[in-house]
């Protein structure tokens, strides 16, 4: 790693402080003049956010717009990210801290496509843009501290398979430690959308057999940081029983909200294996076929 | 703006209703990130709610294509296509893109004959070229609200 990591204590009960930055820390670095191998990155669900002011030196990464393939319903491939990454200013030593709205759902989404890509040292910045603004930290519409682009990002092959579940794989897991991100009432089946979020054309409401629900913001506190440690162990291994070591799955309507939960389980409590499955109701709740659990209980594994 | 009884206003070489096709035309002038910067400054433009919707919120439709909280509320000045549409929009600074959207309808059909805003089609949304720095995804926000104002206008203008 490039730059050190945070020695905040509070930080230091997390299976892997070091993918976690205070808005402390993030601003004693920009104080102390930007280390040279940082780079802050913006990812946010309202495209414009950015634009009505950033961290000083961030640049902006959007998730439809830089992440995904235009035509394919996939990521971009290596040429794609190394094209961004140049763009960004990023090498594959840079360490980059990702931030954004809505409790950092879209940054650990962005984050975990960057481990797609297998870049090494991606944080998140707990609390994410509204922690940093609700302590009136500085804020700019200014592009002066972005960072040069760079060149020679590799061409890296993305490796989904570590942290990636596609449909068939999901079918397969049926019956193991499967989380269901979403609302309760698109677990249940009544909605096939986030309430006050558009309908995005799923046309079968309910979530996939035998998994549990955890709604991703349970993770959260109020102000958007990660809940304690001791929390999210009460949450994860109490309530649900799941261990660390058993291979894990999280799904939630897209993949950005369980990508949140993908964080927590893998660099918080230390999960040794665990997939997001990010093609997630979209496409479970339009596959042909493919069998459906409605109601508050998980549901059996199908015997057919 | 107009006295609501003009041309129906599909002048332009785009095809486009007269007011989009000004704003198109702007937009399209400008490429990347010059387009974004025009969005944001529709987003700050976005008239406030007069007091009686501001204080009223419950009076507001809410639109839930928008991935982002907004409301509207129109008024019909007279009735039938002849009328006077009067649009309101409300929606939080956090909501840039959101706000943008409805500050370019605001500004195209706000103080139109109803005939207007009515005949307005609805792939006008997709003529601003803002589906490449928005993506389309996010654009269909715009069509929505489009389509829920036309709804309003045609119960409020007895037709």
């Amino acid at each position: 790693m490039t730059v050190p990591v945070d020695p905040t204590p509070a930080l230091q009960d997390y299976a892997h402080p070091e993918k976690l930055v205070t808005t402390q820390w993030l601003a004693d670095q920009l104080a102390a003049g930007h280390p040279e191998g940082l780079v802050i990155v913006e990812s946010d669900e309202d495209v414009l956010l950015y634009e009505t002011g950033h961290i000083p030196g961030a640049v902006k990464v959007d998730w439809h717009l830089d992440l995904n393939d235009p035509v394919t319903r996939d990521y971009v491939d290596g040429e794609g990210f190394a094209k961004l990454m140049d763009a960004s200013g990023i090498t594959r030593e840079t360490t980059v801290v990702v931030y954004g709205d809505k409790s950092n759902w879209w940054a650990a989404y962005a984050l975990w496509v960057f481990e797609l890509f297998g870049h090494a040292d991606v944080r998140l910045l707990d609390g994410g843009r509204a922690a940093w603004q609700a302590e009136g930290r500085e804020m700019t519409t200014s592009d002066d501290a972005r960072p040069a682009p760079t060149s020679g990002y590799p061409v890296v092959e993305r490796e989904d398979a570590p942290i990636r579940a596609y449909r068939e794989d999901v079918l397969d897991f049926l019956g193991g430690p499967l989380i269901d991100v979403r609302s309760p009432q698109e677990y249940s089946g009544e909605r096939t959308h986030m309430p006050d979020y558009p309908q995005e054309g799923t046309v079968r409401g309910g979530h996939i057999p035998t998994a549990r629900s955890v709604p991703w913001a349970r993770a959260a506190a109020e102000d958007g940081r990660f809940r304690s440690r001791a929390e999210l162990e009460a949450i994860y291994q109490g309530e649900l029983g799941f261990d660390t070591a058993t291979p894990t799955v999280v799904y939630c309507r897209i993949g950005e909200r369980s990508a949140h939960s993908w964080f927590v389980l893998t660099y918080l409590l230390g999960f040794e294996n665990v997939r997001n499955y990010d093609g997630s109701w979209t496409e479970w709740g339009n596959g042909v076929r493919l069998p459906i659990a409605q109601g508050t209980e998980p549901g059996e594994v199908p015997t057919r | 703006m107009t006295d609501g009884t003009t041309t129906s206003g599909t002048a332009s070489d785009a095809g486009l209703p007269s007011a989009f096709a000004e704003i198109a035309e702007d937009f399209h002038a400008l490429t990347g990130r010059d387009r974004l910067q025009l969005l944001l400054d529709f987003s700050n433009d976005l008239p406030a709610l007069p007091e009686r919707y501001a204080e009223h919120p419950e009076l507001l439709e809410p639109v839930p294509e928008c991935q982002s909280p907004i409301f509207l509320i129109t008024e019909v000045e007279g009735s039938g296509r002849e009328a006077t549409a009067r649009l309101f929009f409300s929606a939080p600074p956090e909501a840039p893109t959101t706000r943008g959207f409805a500050s370019i309808l605001a500004e195209a059909l706000d103080g139109r004959s109803v005939g207007e805003v009515l005949d307005t089609p609805e792939t006008v949304t997709g003529a601003l070229g803002l589906a490449e720095v928005v993506s389309p995804l996010r654009l269909n926000g715009m069509a929505g609200m489009l389509a829920r104002i036309k709804r309003q206008l045609t119960v409020k203008a007895g037709l």
